[in-house]
């Protein structure tokens, strides 16, 4: 199953597919002009080719539109939906935020504060994880493993990479959690003395830490399955160049695969990083939320991820109540979107060497 | 490649799917104890929708299959979207009645005012079931058993101020007890709940010295852990010695649970205990709205004999109907869920707290009413 050979013989198959399928198309019974036309004189082509290069290009033009359209009704919906927070009267508001709160906050911006402080740390708490072993077991994939194993993790990544969330969520609360209590103990009293992991360790562990490697484990597969295939791009030319002259296989992978893939190893984090942003029903189900700025991460009820907090409060919510996480959704949406337009500073000036 | 083999789990694994929910339809039907009710085939057909209260599901669940037997034209269903969705719901006029934990509020009665034919919504407490205070605590907890405690000593535990199960203050009401010096860890609800708001407010009324917090959907300080949902506390519990957290009382399972201090004496959670709790608590003087029946429990009761921690939640119906066979059907059907049979059918099933009495008896004047012409 690796993906190199796929693609190679699918780009073998294209160009017959597309002779056989224009040659279907064309006229029937129309063996037609047996004039040779070289590649730039189109002047005697049928019109019916033109007219499928029309097709064709409205198709395209209409799918890139409904992208755009797609889009334009989310915010639209995000903002319509929202404005009653925004525009109601203070006292009514400030209410809902206090019955959402718990009475901890009054005004919207005291009530998402926190919320996008543990949806970006836990985030990126994940990220911070999954990368490095994701990076590392797409080089193992790519140049050091034997055929045979090769398959198998490649196998055993695309179905990692295919459980749903809520199967992660589920695994995590009942098994996993309780399962890391003695480990983050030992982390909480060796390591204490760094404020990150102040101890006592809550059990069972219900905590941002928990929260981050059960999420680290859902987006590894989705970094490693796209550097994998990043890596196996790598021109070759340039791995025996560097082979030649005297470099290790480490130092290869150094001066070619790495530069090579780096914009693409970018790419595939923040598309792991949104998805983790977005995770709902893993985080609901493993993390004690809690509406604090604290960075303990062993310790429970500290923090809360937007996308979680909203589907815990949305079936007990009135419509203002409703509102009021909509307009969070709102701050999410806006964070998903600044991180993507970063990711494509980031490549594009990676890819511009 | 392997489609044949590929085949054949899938027809295996179908053959399960159907076998399991062919199986499904025979025994669910709950424990039917006298004839349903007065409405015994009164031609109530159609099919009707309810939505609402999370809390309410098992016990809506047993109503509707053994109603159902009595009424075979008729087709229940009922979502268990939570409190406020429900009523949002009923609000929009797609469903028939909703369930809810919180009674309406003023804007909900003005809204009811364009779906229903006349008048404004009413509501009615149609399932009670006590709350227990449950713990998990190696050598003391285990089914049945129970700890003493008064409302102050449970209001510092969920504050985050008795941090030690072997604290002075639990030991001087447990004196028998051989209390370990384990970490108290608290468990509450992660989401909005009604169980949240009837546990706060025991908390408020009993010991309002030791809880300084409003009662309130959501957990309102940071001490401990919290999960979603009842499964979630009663899970988190389950997962750590030293746990105490709050949930129905049918979920009590393995637990330990506190019996409360009432007056002199401590009482262990129980369904009669709370249904007498209920019965004996004044009626809401309600500002808006007519027909209306709202309990304002008494959790600060001191009568012997009566648990204080319950949950009241309600049915939700309109007066009058747009559609007449809605509401012949709402009529009938909550004079049957509001019926001594009824309530015996959700305490069988659930191990809530069948209501009676004067309470009920002037709920079910209320239903009466309804316009089913």
């Amino acid at each position: 199953m690796a993906n190199t050979s796929e693609s190679s013989s699918a780009g073998q198959a294209m160009p017959v597919a597309v002779g056989q399928i224009s040659a279907g198309l064309s006229a029937p019974g129309g063996g037609g002009t047996d004039g040779r036309r070289n590649g730039l004189d189109f002047s005697e082509a049928k019109p019916s080719r033109h007219s499928q290069d029309k097709i064709f290009h409205a198709v395209a033009v209409g799918c890139g539109a409904l992208i755009l359209v797609a889009l334009g009704a989310v915010v639209l919906f995000l903002l319509l939906r929202a404005w009653p927070i925004f525009a109601g009267p203070q006292a009514k508001t400030s209410a809902v935020f206090a019955s959402l709160s718990g009475g901890k906050a009054h005004g919207f911006w005291q009530y998402v504060g926190p919320l996008v402080f543990g949806t970006v740390v836990i985030a990126a708490l994940a990220l911070a994880i999954a990368f490095f072993i994701a990076v590392g077991v797409a080089l193992f994939i790519t140049f050091y493993a034997r055929k045979r194993i090769r398959t198998v993790l490649n196998y055993v990544v695309d179905l990692l990479a295919a459980i749903p969330s809520v199967i992660y969520g589920l695994w995590g609360a009942l098994v996993l959690v309780p399962a890391m209590y003695p480990f983050w103990n030992w982390v909480s009293v060796h390591l204490g003395w760094i404020p990150l992991f102040a101890g006592p360790a809550a059990n069972p562990p219900r905590t941002v830490a928990s929260a981050a490697v059960i999420l680290a484990i859902m987006i590894m597969p989705i970094i490693t399955s796209m550097t994998r295939d990043i890596f196996a791009a790598t021109p070759r030319l340039n791995q025996e160049a560097a082979l030649a002259l005297g470099a290790t296989k480490w130092e290869m992978i150094k001066l070619t695969a790495l530069p090579f893939a780096k914009s693409g190893m970018v790419s595939a984090s923040m598309l792991a990083l949104g998805r983790a942003l977005g995770e709902t029903m893993a985080v609901m189900m493993v993390l004690s939320p809690g509406m604090t700025y604290s960075w303990h991460w062993l310790q429970a009820s500290k923090s809360q991820t937007i996308a979680a907090n909203i589907a815990a409060q949305y079936p007990e919510a009135d419509s203002l109540g409703v509102s009021a996480l909509i307009a969070t959704g709102l701050v999410l949406f806006v964070i998903t979107f600044v991180v993507n337009l970063l990711a494509r500073r980031i490549t594009r000036k990676g890819g511009a060497r | 490649m392997h489609s044949t083999k590929l085949k054949r789990l899938i027809a295996v694994v179908s053959s399960f799917a159907m076998m399991a929910a062919l199986s499904a339809c025979g025994d669910n039907t709950p424990a039917d104890s006298s004839s349903a009710s007065k409405g015994k085939n009164s031609g109530i057909s159609g099919e009707f929708h309810g939505a609402g209260a999370s809390s309410q599901q098992g016990a809506v669940e047993a109503w509707i299959a053994t109603y159902q037997n009595h009424n075979r034209n008729a087709k229940i269903a009922y979502n268990p979207s939570g409190s406020g969705a429900g009523v949002s719901t009923f609000l929009t006029g797609a469903t028939a009645w909703a369930g809810t934990d919180a009674p309406l509020n003023d804007q909900q009665i003005e809204q009811s005012k364009a779906i229903c034919k006349s008048g404004s919504a009413f509501d009615v407490p149609v399932y009670v079931s006590p709350i227990a205070v449950m713990f998990n605590l190696k050598g003391v907890s285990g089914q049945g058993k129970h700890l003493n405690m008064d409302a102050a000593v449970i209001a510092r535990i969920f504050d985050g101020k008795i941090t030690q199960w072997n604290d002075e203050a639990i030991k001087a009401e447990n004196p028998k007890v051989n209390l370990p010096a384990t970490p108290i860890t608290v468990v509450h609800r992660s989401d909005k709940s009604g169980t949240t708001n009837n546990f706060t407010s025991y908390l408020k009324a009993a010991a309002p010295n030791d809880w300084g917090f409003q009662p309130q959907e959501n957990w309102p300080n940071e001490v401990g852990q919290a999960a979603k949902g009842t499964d979630g506390v009663v899970s988190s519990i389950g997962q750590a010695d030293g746990t105490i957290g709050y949930a129905d009382l049918a979920k009590a399972g393995t637990f330990g649970t506190v019996s409360v201090k009432v007056g002199a004496d401590y009482v262990a959670p129980a369904a009669d205990a709370a249904a007498k709790t209920v019965n004996a608590s004044p009626l809401h003087a309600v500002p808006k709205g007519s027909k209306r029946v709202v309990v304002n429990v008494d959790y600060a009761t001191t009568v012997a004999g009566d648990y204080p921690i319950v949950s009241s939640s309600y049915a939700v119906a309109c007066p009058a109907y747009k559609d007449a066979k809605t509401g012949a059907f709402v009529r009938d059907w909550l004079s049957y869920v509001l019926s001594d049979s009824g309530q015996k059918v959700a305490a069988d099933n659930t191990g809530s707290a069948a209501l009676g009495g004067a309470l009920t008896q002037k709920a079910l004047k209320s239903v009466s009413a309804i316009q089913a012409k």
